[in-house]
């Protein structure tokens, strides 16, 4: 292999049924380099993983390692460490319970005996030669989560790893760690390892990263030196949007008039929440239709649940027609006309086995009270009413939910919190994984309602929906609000650079 | 010609109805006992009226052993219905708990004194004590499930291995025994009625229960949590005080359930009384259908349920099989159950019906 | 309230403080005898004969002990759950109440309870604490018969001396000094004698068994099996095990009034299962009692059982004597005074009671 490249894959196909999710792609690692791998959901970047380290088979392609003639073939984990390519996965995979000798050495001894005494020594030795704070016979569940993130990839470093893969090392950790763990990093760049660092943190990757791949739809989007690839670029190549192609769609915005007849319906001060985002300011006027955007894990979600009390409020003033109300679990902003429509909807939002009918009425069913139910026949008055409103595909009202397609699943979900007519409606990724037809659908509606007076918080991945619906958007980066966008600046060019930050 | 098609499919889809509903597969058993019993003996159905020793007015008969002893372990399916749904898990404590439940009402009613002349409180009294302290129990449990996250069966093995223990020493391990024939009635005969008392206190559990679930939400929000607890929270619903209301709930039937199985006798065993009803409970729940794991329930079909459990044992009393090999047929029973209930087993069927289908449109 | 509380609290405390020194004291007495348990196996020239003189070692030793200092008799009493059954909790008490400071005696208690764990486990470990502890006698009523050798072999090195009670256990005589148990035999030989001698022209039996295997129920069964093996009078309408269970039994009796079987006795192997039999007779009109359609027999004597024989609504109730406490005594200074007990295992006297013959004061005595 030509110069100081340790791993090549050649045009890599991965093929699921219904899904073409990786088409061709080229990945090209070279010795002590940091290289990030980008890409929004969906991209296929841990496809492209599972398929380096052998959980998955490949349609097509190769792949070359340093030392070994011609594509190697690697069908199993094992496999794949065998050849010197070691990943340390976000959760730490080791034994708490151990030391952090056993842990070194675990499984990797062959035959039944075991130098003890050896075993610790060369453990403090790699411990010291990598300056990782611990001792060989600590227990591991005494270190910090850094730390034992660290002995994890001291374990995989002295398995003579070649490639190194580190898949969102840092999401657990705080800012103090993360540095520790980066130091570390660069210490085994210059001892000529290959990592592979995957990431959602724009900040890390511009900080110890030397090339980027991104990744887009299963395809390969290019390969840059980070020096010659700027943030706003960066965003621009993951979302697929050109920074330049931008004011097409602005013109279809329609900018909510803020003016004199503005009523607040919420004001939040300093809210903070458990979920790890730093404290925000937001507010929201009747009719207007608003959105958080960021890129995937930058606390978009997070904020908010903050709102709707998902999450333990932590901090923070909220004030709802100008006075202070304290919501501290979901039932207080319902109580208060505040709908959520959850992101995650097989998790937090359908009660899969119960009908169609059921699943309408919970949410109104449960503000009106454990002694009050709503009778059959007005039960299933409200369901007819929904699910002609709404054109919800489902057999009947009693069929179960979770037989339902996803875009009719999400509708049901909608028509709960549309039947508890809310003054204010918070949408987190309404149109995830929904056909093109539903969307469309949806955004509508959005837009209706705002029109009769309800006030929208809006979020999707795709910043199109936003523009076309949002009136002001709220921009995320690395879990804090860093900028909110109205009127002219509301096009993806200042959108992606605001997403982007540093430079523009 | 077409209107008998028409028969045929609508009394196929009455049958296919018939099938899928949950009741279906206890009834069926309760009919197969039946139908062995007819064969094997049919005096199995005979009820005669007779009088007692105290010259009142009393059915007795097969099907009144079954209604009358089965009735502790249908206000048991009751509330163990409610905790399987909303905790995913079953509470293993309740024969300890009757225990407890039953040594309370005697403590009430003698005073400390372990032959009292006279009952030293009113039964009502001595039962409403009883209802409070077990639903405590229950409540300990469901705070053990719901906040504390400890799995059912292990949170309740706490009052299943201690709850015997408890119930001798709340009555300082005496025996009490009640002489006063009117504490008898609850697990015998009221004067000039001939339907044995438990039966009334069922059915007026049922009908309670009955009405619970008609006039409250305790069904949307028990089986909302039992199928997603992530879900429910943000509905507005908090999942750890459903689970621990279901545990209360179980813990007035057994309340209810010791008062019966103390009156039966007016006495007390701590060692014996309601040995092993858990299981029995357990899996009334299970033969109405119920899945074990939570969600969805059928209150009719568990207490259905409970009554094929006690025809089960009827039976095999009456056929003078050794009541220490009940269990292994309860055993056969539970085996027939999973095997039935089995994903892939209720897949093949599935095919088997469909090939019928296929074969029957092609001639 | 509080001042009662600390009262009550410093005089536990007193309590265990003596207690602890009784066993602390007994416990140099142990240890010497121990050495000398030893050598007999070291002897190698004649062990058979070195052996006995090693047993009795001990049995100086701790006679002199107490005796010399005027210590306390230091015993661990090893029994099952007071909770189990009136009769234990009868048997419990008279243990409780004859082992006092005032008798003489330093008592420690442990009991192996089925519905928290394995009951003999827990006694076996009870027993090896107790024999650390170096008590100078181990009570013992076994949950189950087997598993002991080890346990026994253990107190016999240590020099503790073991007397079994009210059950008897799979192991070698020599391995304990007495064993005072009821003769469930014989209890049964006694009812079915009594039965015998109604003279009934046919006997037509509901057998109500005890939970299957447990000595009780096998010597309570025996003599009414062999009886109506023997006679051509005697049926047996049903016999079916209630596991010791009033409810259960009142299920079975129900369940054969139900089928329409003519019976005239009810041998009932415990009061409890008696008085569900009586509980489903009295539904369905069907006379019990003396000189009545059905003869009720129970046993174990419980109090409410023996008032309801003077009340006449039963017929008989045999007794398993839980009060061993004055046998294990004799046992005890018999030993402490250097002797044997005539007999390594005593059989307690046990009565059985007729309705027509039993008085207050029976009742009084004999009630558990």
């Amino acid at each position: 292999m030509e110069g100081n490249v340790v791993l090549k894959m050649r045009n890599i196909h991965k093929i699921f049924p219904g899904v073409h999710a990786l088409q061709g792609v080229d990945f090209t690692l070279r010795k002590g380099e940091i290289h990030a791998l980008m890409g929004e959901n969906g991209a296929g970047k841990s496809t492209l993983i599972k398929v380096l380290t052998g959980v998955y088979g490949k349609e097509d392609g190769e792949i070359f390692l340093d030392g070994t003639e011609g594509a190697v073939a690697i069908h199993s984990p094992q496999d794949a460490q065998n050849m010197g390519i070691s990943t340390v996965y976000q959760e730490i995979t080791l034994c708490p319970n151990l030391t952090v000798a056993e842990n070194m050495f675990i499984a990797r001894t062959k035959g039944a005996v075991q130098n003890w005494k050896k075993m610790n020594a060369d453990t403090d030795r790699i411990l010291e030669s990598l300056q990782i704070p611990a001792r060989a016979s600590q227990q591991l569940g005494t270190c910090s989560l850094a730390v034992q993130q660290m002995i994890a990839i001291a374990r995989a470093v002295d398995m003579e790893c070649k490639v190194l893969i580190l898949d969102e090392p840092t999401s657990s950790l705080d800012e103090q760690e993360v540095e520790k763990l980066f130091k570390l990093m660069r210490d085994l760049r210059a001892k000529g390892v290959g990592i592979i660092f995957v990431t959602h943190f724009l900040e890390q990757v511009y900080e110890v990263c030397d090339r980027i791949t991104v990744m887009r739809d299963g395809k390969l989007v290019g390969e840059y030196e980070i020096e010659k690839l700027p943030r706003v670029q960066l965003v621009s190549k993951m979302l697929g949007k050109e920074v330049d192609d931008l004011s097409d769609i602005k013109s279809e915005v329609k900018t909510f008039d803020a003016g004199k007849d503005a009523v607040p319906v919420l004001e939040a001060e300093g809210l903070v929440s458990n979920a790890g985002i730093k404290p925000f300011d937001f507010h929201i006027n009747k009719g207007e239709v608003n959105g958080f955007t960021g890129l995937l894990g930058s606390g978009r979600s997070e904020c908010v649940r903050a709102i709707f009390g998902a999450d333990r409020v932590t901090g923070g003033k909220v004030r709802m027609g100008g006075r202070d109300v304290k919501i501290a679990k979901p039932l207080d902003a319902m109580k208060n006309g505040i709908a959520y429509l959850p992101e995650d909807r097989k998790v937090d939002g359908i009660v899969g086995d119960l009908s169609v009918r059921d699943n309408i009425i919970l949410a109104q069913q449960v503000l009106k009270g454990f002694f009050k139910p709503f009778s059959r026949a007005e039960a299933n008055k409200v369901a007819d009413e929904y699910i002609k409103l709404l054109n919800i595909k489902t057999a009947s009202k009693d069929t179960p939910i979770k037989s339902l397609s996803g875009g009719n699943q999400q509708k049901v979900i909608l028509a709960r919190w549309l039947f508890t007519h809310p003054e204010y409606l918070i949408l987190d990724e309404p149109t995830r994984g929904i056909d093109v037809g539903t969307k469309v659908d949806i955004q509508k509606l959005v837009l209706k309602l705002a029109s009769e007076g309800m006030s929208v918080t809006f979020i999707s991945s795709e910043l199109d929906e936003m523009l076309r619906t949002c009136s002001r958007l709220i921009v995320m980066r690395d879990r804090k609000a860093v900028g909110e966008l109205t009127g002219d600046d509301l096009n993806q060019g200042t959108v992606m650079s605001t997403i982007a930050g540093g430079d523009k | 010609m077409a209107n008998s098609e028409n028969a045929r499919t609508s009394s196929a889809g009455f049958l296919k109805n018939l099938v899928r509903n949950q009741c279906f597969i206890p009834i069926a058993a309760l009919l197969l006992l039946a139908v062995f019993n007819l064969i094997a003996d049919p005096s199995f159905f005979r009820i005669t009226l007779g009088y007692n020793s105290a010259g009142n007015p009393v059915l007795s008969g097969f099907i009144i052993d079954i209604i009358n002893n089965g009735s502790e372990l249908a206000i048991l399916a009751i509330g163990m219905t409610l905790v399987t749904a909303a905790s995913g898990g079953q509470d293993i404590s309740v024969g300890a708990a009757i225990a407890i439940a039953g040594s309370v009402i005697l403590r009430v009613l003698c005073g400390g004194n372990a032959r009292p002349e006279t009952l030293q409180a009113p039964i009502i009294v001595a039962f409403l004590v009883a209802c409070v302290v077990a639903m405590l129990f229950g409540a300990f449990n469901g705070i053990l499930v719901a906040y504390f996250k400890i799995q059912p069966m292990i949170a309740t093995l706490i009052l299943y291995t201690a709850g015997r223990s408890i119930a001798a020493w709340i009555n300082n391990n005496e025996l009490p025994v009640i002489s006063d024939p009117k504490f008898a009635y609850f697990g015998g005969f009221i004067p000039g009625i001939p339907i044995p008392t438990p039966c009334f206190i069922a059915v007026a559990c049922m009908i309670v229960i009955g009405i619970v679930l008609k006039m409250t939400n305790l069904r949307l929000y028990t089986q909302a949590v039992g199928i997603n607890q992530s879900s429910s929270k943000l509905n507005g619903l908090n999942p750890e005080l459903i689970k621990v209301l279901a545990f209360v709930i179980l813990g007035l039937c057994v309340a209810v359930a010791g008062l019966i199985k103390v009156s039966r006798v007016s006495s007390i065993n701590y060692s014996v009384i309601a040995k092993d009803i858990e299981m029995d409970a357990i899996l009334a729940v299970a033969l109405g259908g119920n899945a074990l794991s939570g969600g969805k329930f059928n209150m009719t079909a568990s207490i259905i349920g409970a009554f094929v459990i006690q025809c089960l044992t009827t039976t095999l009393y009456k056929f003078g099989v050794s009541s220490t090999a009940l269990p292994a047929y309860k055993a056969v029973v539970v085996i027939l159950l999973v095997v039935v209930s089995a994903p892939t087993v209720r897949e093949y069927l599935n095919k088997i019906t469909q090939k019928m289908k296929l074969s029957k449109e092609v001639a | 309230m509080k001042r009662k509380m600390a009262v009550l609290l410093t005089g536990a405390m007193v309590m265990a403080t003596l207690a602890g020194c009784g066993g602390g004291e007994a416990a140099p007495a142990a240890e010497t005898a121990a050495p000398a348990a030893d050598e007999a196996p070291a002897a190698e020239e004649a062990p058979a004969e070195e052996a006995p003189a090693a047993e009795e070692a001990p049995e100086e030793a701790e006679a002199e002990a107490p005796a010399a200092s005027g210590e306390l008799i230091t015993v661990g009493i090893i029994n099952n759950d007071p909770s189990e059954s009136g009769y234990r909790t009868a048997n419990d008490a008279d243990l409780k109440a004859a082992f006092t400071e005032e008798n003489g005696y330093s008592a420690s208690f442990a009991y192996g309870n089925p519905a928290v764990g394995n009951a003999n486990e827990d006694q076996v470990k009870a027993a090896q604490q107790f024999i650390q502890d170096g008590v100078d006698y181990l009570l013992l009523s076994a949950a189950d018969t087997a598993g002991w050798d080890t346990v026994l072999q253990d107190a016999q090195a240590a020099g503790v001396e073991v007397i079994l009670f009210d059950r008897t256990i799979d192991a070698d005589e020599s391995l304990y000094a007495a064993s005072i148990v009821s003769d469930m035999d014989k209890e049964g030989e006694t009812a079915v004698n009594w039965l015998a001698d109604q003279g009934l022209e046919t006997y037509n039996i509901i057998h109500l068994q005890g939970q299957m295997g447990s000595a009780a129920q096998q010597g309570r069964t025996k003599a009414l099996d062999e009886k109506v093996a023997a006679e051509a009078n005697w049926n047996m309408v049903e016999q079916q095990t209630a596991s010791w269970n009033a409810e259960n039994a009142q299920q079975i009796v129900q369940s054969v009034i139900s089928s329409g079987k003519e019976f005239n006795v009810i041998y009932a192997e415990n009061d409890d299962m008696a008085k569900g039999a009586v509980a489903a007779l009295d539904a369905a009109n069907i006379s019990h009692g003396v000189g009545k359609d059905v003869i009720v027999m129970g046993f174990d004597c419980n109090k409410w059982a023996l008032e309801e024989l003077l009340a006449g609504n039963w017929n008989y109730d045999g007794q398993c004597n839980p009060f061993q406490s004055s046998y294990i005594d004799d046992v005890i200074k018999t030993l402490e005074s250097g002797g044997t007990p005539a007999e390594k295992v005593i059989i307690m006297e046990e009565k059985g009671f007729d309705a027509e013959t039993i008085t207050q004061e029976d009742v009084d005595t004999y009630g558990i």
